[in-house]
């Protein structure tokens, strides 16, 4: 703690996600979304206590939603982590909830969390790879989905005509060390265009398809701040402000490589005083130039841009969909990554709560979670399956691949598959859902039969 | 017992013995060392001695090849005479065939023109005359065919080698441009293979336009990583299968092995053909390309990097007499240097040379049998054979063909050329980066890239087998070139160019031309040019940086500019609006013309010509009609006319309406065309020539009575503008009498028709 990890954490949980509709309400906002029974947004805060970063600001979109993560974060995490709650307005970018409290970062760097990963990444390592290199960012890239979960989905033998999830194009040069080209997965359906100067400064550069921005990145408190104030138009971090970044190291690299350095830095200011017509983009870019020696090594006038690849056997995924919400819950977090949730695995390789009560003839298959208070009724079976704490389900009722969330009613003879049942649901007798999401306080209707649907109550407006 | 002779049969089958064999071009297609190849083939030049030829053979031979074929095309005969003489012939286990062809423009014509021979039976490595190389193909050819037996579409395999380019110039130590290469990491296939061909000027400050390396999107579809490398160089060397050679056959449009071939290979995804990479790390292998690479070769060659092909070892034309000293400094046998003669570092002394007192020689290959005079300085210079050089000459980083004479007090400024016999004159000074020779510059350079190494029976008149074979140096001068040096005596050389006394023609370089002669010279890239590049890269890259950084802070929505996707359409759409003021002043330009003719009106003409600009820029007929009615207008706004008194611009307007009413009706083939000119009209009236403005009710008024524009469009007209801004409606307001006029007409009319 303290002098040697200097370093302040920004955690940007979210608020009411659409993507995750309707498993988020306003109850329930993104970051207290159940993960193996518990709220996503512990995953990220034990994995930052557990790297002795404690210093902390929580960025909640929506004041109701803040005052109940801001709730749970005090009641569960008392005492152990030092964490602000600040509530930014709703459907804002990623950049504008980081700018929002850019006046309260005082350290020299800064840790930029998505308050949806579940990862064992050890983040020391991220901050120490962004010390030593001085760098303005580092960003952390891990395996892309598409190549770990393609296997899982094909396993599970269903959901194979589902859109391959969208991928990162990440440009490094051969050390794997540099970033030098972040472009987002929709837009692979367009050409790749990457800039000549670029890869001349490297020699070799190398274009991934198979790494995964992980939302996770480590800025200079400094060029963050400025950059941030001067390009207002900067909306989103993944979107503008790393690119922003990644594009502008090119310039300084550009320039600084080779044996052109000192004439380049003699002129380069030159050009900027010549008092051409002033506009944005003039401000901006040379900017960084003036206060480069003052927060860099000043014998280094790059601005570079470093990654931190997680090794094969590390584990990092979002929960930024309700296809990524289902195989975490499923395939990760109640199966190999266990460990995450520090709960204790029985003998059939399933986490069944001492409170919890199974009847008889009920099997819990491994990969099962039950969490405390709930009761199983009698010949039920549970396979791959979540069901949270305090539910009741009755007798001969199958729950496959599902996640069940808290105090869910589910009377006798119910089918249950795929499907993510959220808190306070009630199915009545021989209901049968099949890969449905239901909302909150939904009330199934017995006999009914559903297929591949999202069912929810009508919010008040 | 019948099954296992069978089973042993197609053991033998698979095992049969293919020779390895090796198609040798012997001809480069390229200009690039002119004037010197239009007398000499490439191929047989002197590289530190020893025709290029003969590095590439000795390595083909080391390399386990037992069967060649060279093909040759320009200067057939000499390379043929070459060969026959040299011991190539009778070497055991390695077969010259001679392929000769006297129509081939293009390596591609080269290669379709093998394949009807039907000679290439497997697996062959393709390699220019020009290549000097020692690596061991064993490795190479291995992979190809592992390849090859696993997917039968791998068909090339290019070898490539890893080169820094210069970070100013860009330009690797060969001379080459730029080369961009993506490779997949793991299979090492080639995806994509940019050598920045032809750029569409010649200038290097156009040719840092071409920013990008745009990647298809097949490329990085369904591959988990790419590699995009600039440093890597390609060797020229490539592994083929036979289907490389149909292929080009099958393609009959392909010319070039990299602009048309690999590239076609690399676009072409239905095929699937697939090009391989193999990269050479501790191996030398370069293809003398041009002048700057000639350069670097030999160095290298003298440095021993291409060991053991060096001058030193014998093989090929070279005997091996030369004997290494310290320095790097080979001495031929029977050499005479002065005892006051300085041999400075890196340099070759051909057999039978002899320096004189005083002179300094440095960093230079002199060929054999040459005279160098007292206090000459030859520095960075590629003296061939038999060339004398006058007392206190100077030299520097030039290139001096057999038999050249320089006399006494002559200077060769950096990145001279002088061909074949050429005659310099006593203290006469050749200006940087000349070209000097005998055969006059062909005047027709159209497509001077298609065209040959160049075969012109004029120029075949110095022909004379290279100076290199041991029997051509006693007699160095055969009498054919005396004859050739009659015919040239008559002539009057110009002493501006070669001073007193001298011999050959200067070759003018090319308009535009100029940063590649210094990019492929042998001297090393003037100073002050360096400056200015470095000048001019630092403007790109701030541009570049600024054209990139696409977030403002003054701009509202968010910017996605990942790609720099806002510039691109940016740029469309200026090139857009670009593309139809060009139109309309191309049409204003062919309406002009039609006007001033006086010899009867062309019409006729101007509507063809008018149709083909429409194609030119895919505009439709409306757009021909707006644009020739601007152009009516503006002619009209010419004659002169006193700005208040409107009556006279009226007039002027009515002429020239009433005159080219049928060039214009030609254009009107329909309603929306004649609203396109009212649209137009209120353009031009709005924006250019406000003068209009009030005209605009008589002259509509005129169009109508000249059957130009009807009232249906007129109608149409008036009802689409209904919806639009008030300041839109400023024209419709002022014909608003007009029209009520022609609604009643048509009134009238529908219901004479009624009645």
């Amino acid at each position: 703690m303290g002098p040697i990890m200097k370093f302040q954490v920004v955690v940007l949980a979210g608020g009411m996600s659409k993507k995750l509709f309707p498993l988020v309400s306003k109850d329930v906002p993104k970051a207290l979304l159940p993960v193996g029974n518990r709220p996503v947004l512990s995953y990220v805060l034990e994995l930052l206590e557990a790297n002795n970063l404690k210093d902390l600001i929580v960025v909640v979109a929506g004041e109701d939603a803040a005052v109940r993560v801001g709730g749970w974060i005090t009641e569960a995490y008392d005492g152990r982590l030092h964490v602000e709650v600040a509530a930014v307005s709703e459907d804002i970018g990623t950049a504008d909830a980081l700018r929002a409290v850019l006046h309260r970062l005082v350290v020299d760097d800064v840790l930029v969390v998505s308050g949806d990963i579940v990862s064992d990444v050890p983040l020391g390592a991220i901050a120490a790879a962004h010390r030593r290199k001085r760098a303005v960012l580092t960003a952390m890239l891990c395996s892309s989905p598409s190549a770990s979960t393609a296997e899982a989905i094909s396993s599970t033998g269903k959901d194979k005509a589902k859109k391959p999830s969208p991928i990162d194009i990440v440009g490094l040069d051969t050390s794997h060390q540099h970033l030098l080209f972040l472009a987002s997965g929709t837009q692979v359906d367009k050409d790749v265009k990457i800039r000549r100067s670029l890869i001349r400064v490297v020699d070799q550069m190398e274009i991934h398809m198979d790494l995964m921005d992980a939302h996770l990145y480590a800025f200079n408190r400094a060029i963050l701040q400025e950059v941030l104030e001067l390009c207002q138009g900067i909306k989103s971090i993944k979107q503008d402000l790393v690119p922003y970044l990644v594009r502008s190291q090119s310039k300084f690299g550009a320039i600084a490589s080779g044996d052109t350095q000192t004439e380049a830095v003699g002129k380069t200011p030159n050009k900027d005083d010549s008092g051409q017509p002033q506009t944005p983009m003039q401000d901006i870019v040379p900017l960084p130039q003036h206060i480069l020696p003052g927060v860099l090594h000043p014998a280094s006038l790059e601005l570079t841009c470093c990654v931190y690849i997680a090794s094969e056997g590390k584990y990092c995924s979002r929960v930024n969909s309700i296809q990524t919400y289902g195989d975490i819950n499923r395939d990760q977090v109640a199966g190999e990554l266990v460990f995450l949730t520090g709960y204790t695995v029985s003998n059939q390789n399933n986490v069944i709560h001492p409170t919890a009560e199974i009847g008889s003839k009920t099997t819990v298959g491994p990969q099962c979670m039950v969490g405390d208070g709930s009761k199983l009724g009698d010949k039920c079976s549970v396979k791959k399956s979540i069901v949270g704490r305090h539910c009741r389900i009755g007798s001969n009722v199958k729950i496959i691949n599902s996640v069940v969330m808290n105090h869910v009613t589910v009377e006798d003879g119910c089918l249950i598959q795929g499907s993510v049942i959220c808190s306070n649901v009630h199915l009545q007798e021989r209901a049968n859902l099949k890969d449905c999401q239901v909302g909150a306080g939904y009330i199934i209707t017995a006999n009914s039969e559903h297929k591949a649907e999202a069912l929810s109550k009508r919010e008040k407006s | 017992m019948a099954q296992k002779k069978g089973s042993k049969q197609e053991v033998a089958d698979d095992e049969i013995h293919v020779p390895l064999q090796a198609i040798l071009m012997a001809d480069s297609f390229a200009q690039k060392f002119r004037p010197i190849t239009l007398e000499r083939p490439k191929v047989l030049l002197p590289l530190v001695n020893v025709p290029m030829i003969d590095y590439t053979l000795e390595w083909l031979a080391s390399a386990g090849v037992e069967e060649v074929f060279v093909f040759c095309c320009a200067h057939a005969k000499q390379v043929t005479t070459y060969l026959d003489r040299s011991n190539w012939r009778s070497q055991p286990n390695f077969a010259i065939t001679i392929i000769e062809s006297h129509d081939c423009l293009s390596i591609g014509d080269a290669l379709r023109f093998i394949d009807q021979r039907n000679v290439v039976r497997g697996d062959f490595v393709l390699v220019s005359g020009d290549v000097v190389s020692n690596m061991p193909l064993t490795e190479v050819l291995r992979q190809h065919k592992e390849r090859r037996k696993k997917d039968k579409l791998s068909v090339m395999t290019m070898v490539v080698k890893r080169s820094k380019l210069s970070p100013i110039t860009h330009q690797s130590r060969l001379g080459n441009n730029e080369l961009v290469l993506v490779i997949d990491p793991a299979s090492k296939q080639l995806l994509y293979y940019d050598a920045g061909f032809e750029p569409a000027n010649k200038d290097s400050s156009q040719r840092q336009i071409v920013k990008h390396v745009i990647l298809d999107k097949s490329i990085v579809a369904d591959r988990s990583a790419v590699q995009l490398c600039t440093d890597l160089q390609d060797c020229h060397i490539d592994i083929c299968s036979p289907e490389v050679l149909m292929l080009f056959t099958d393609n009959f449009d392909y010319q070039r092995l990299r602009r048309d071939f690999v590239k076609g290979l690399l676009s072409d995804e239905v095929m699937g053909n697939k090009v391989y990479t193999y990269e050479i790390y501790r191996d030398y292998a370069a293809r003398v390309d041009n002048l700057r690479a000639y350069d670097t070769i030999s160095k290298d060659i003298i440095h021993r990097w291409t060991y053991p092909l060096v001058p030193d070892i014998q093989f090929g034309g070279n005997r091996g007499a030369s004997k290494l000293d310290r320095c790097n400094v080979y001495k031929g046998p029977g050499i005479v240097i002065s005892r006051t003669a300085k041999i400075g570092e890196n340099t070759v002394l051909g057999e039978g040379t002899v320096i004189g007192e005083n002179s300094v020689i440095v960093n230079s290959v002199i060929g054999r049998g040459c005279i160098i005079g007292n206090n000459a300085i030859v520095e960075n210079s590629y003296v061939w054979n038999n060339v004398t050089i006058g007392d206190d000459a100077r030299m520097k980083e030039s290139v001096v063909c057999d038999g050249v004479v320089v006399k006494s007090g002559a200077v060769m400024e950096p990145g001279v050329v002088l061909s074949f016999k050429v005659v310099i004159g006593s203290d006469f000074t050749v200006p940087a980066y000349s070209k000097i020779s005998l055969v006059a510059q062909p005047t027709e350079e159209g497509s001077s890239d298609e065209e040959l190494e160049c075969a012109d029976t004029t120029s075949d008149a110095g022909e004379s087998p290279p100076g290199s074979l041991p029997v051509e140096l006693s007699t160095p001068n055969g009498a054919s070139s005396e004859i050739l040096m009659d015919s040239v005596a008559a002539r009057q050389w110009d002493s501006s160019e070669v001073g007193n006394q001298g011999a050959g023609f200067k070759w003018i370089i090319k308009e535009g031309s100029q940063t590649e002669e210094w990019r492929h010279s042998v001297a090393p890239f003037p100073k002050e040019l360096l400056e200015d590049i470095l000048k001019r890269q630092i403007h790109y890259d701030n541009e570049d940086a600024i054209d990139s950084g696409a977030i403002s802070g003054a701009e509202s929505t968010p910017s996605t500019g990942l790609n720099d996707d806002d510039d691109v359409d940016d740029l469309d759409q200026d090139e857009q609006e670009n593309d139809s003021s060009f139109f309309e002043r191309e049409v204003e330009e062919t309406f002009r013309r039609a006007v001033s003719e006086t010899s009867g009106v062309q019409q006729d003409h101007v509507v063809l010509e008018v149709n083909a600009l429409k194609l030119a820029y895919n505009l439709s007929f409306s757009d021909c009609a707006g644009a020739m009615f601007r152009a009516f207008l503006n002619l009209a706004l010419e004659e002169p006319h006193t700005s208040s008194a409107s009556g006279e611009l009226l007039s002027n307007t009515t002429l020239v309406i009433t005159k080219w009413a049928p060039l214009l009706k030609r254009f009107l083939k329909s309603e929306d065309d004649e609203v396109e000119v009212l649209l137009k009209f209120e353009e031009v009236c709005v924006e250019a020539s406000k003068e209009f403005a009030r005209l605009f009710v008589l002259i509509l008024q005129l169009l109508y009575d000249k059957d130009l524009i009807s009232e249906d469009a007129i109608l149409s007209w008036a009802f689409e503008k209904k919806g639009a801004d008030e300041s839109d409606k400023v024209f419709v307001k002022q014909c608003e009498k007009f029209i009520q006029w022609l609604q009643e007409a048509s009134e009238e009319e529908d219901q004479e028709e009624e009645t």
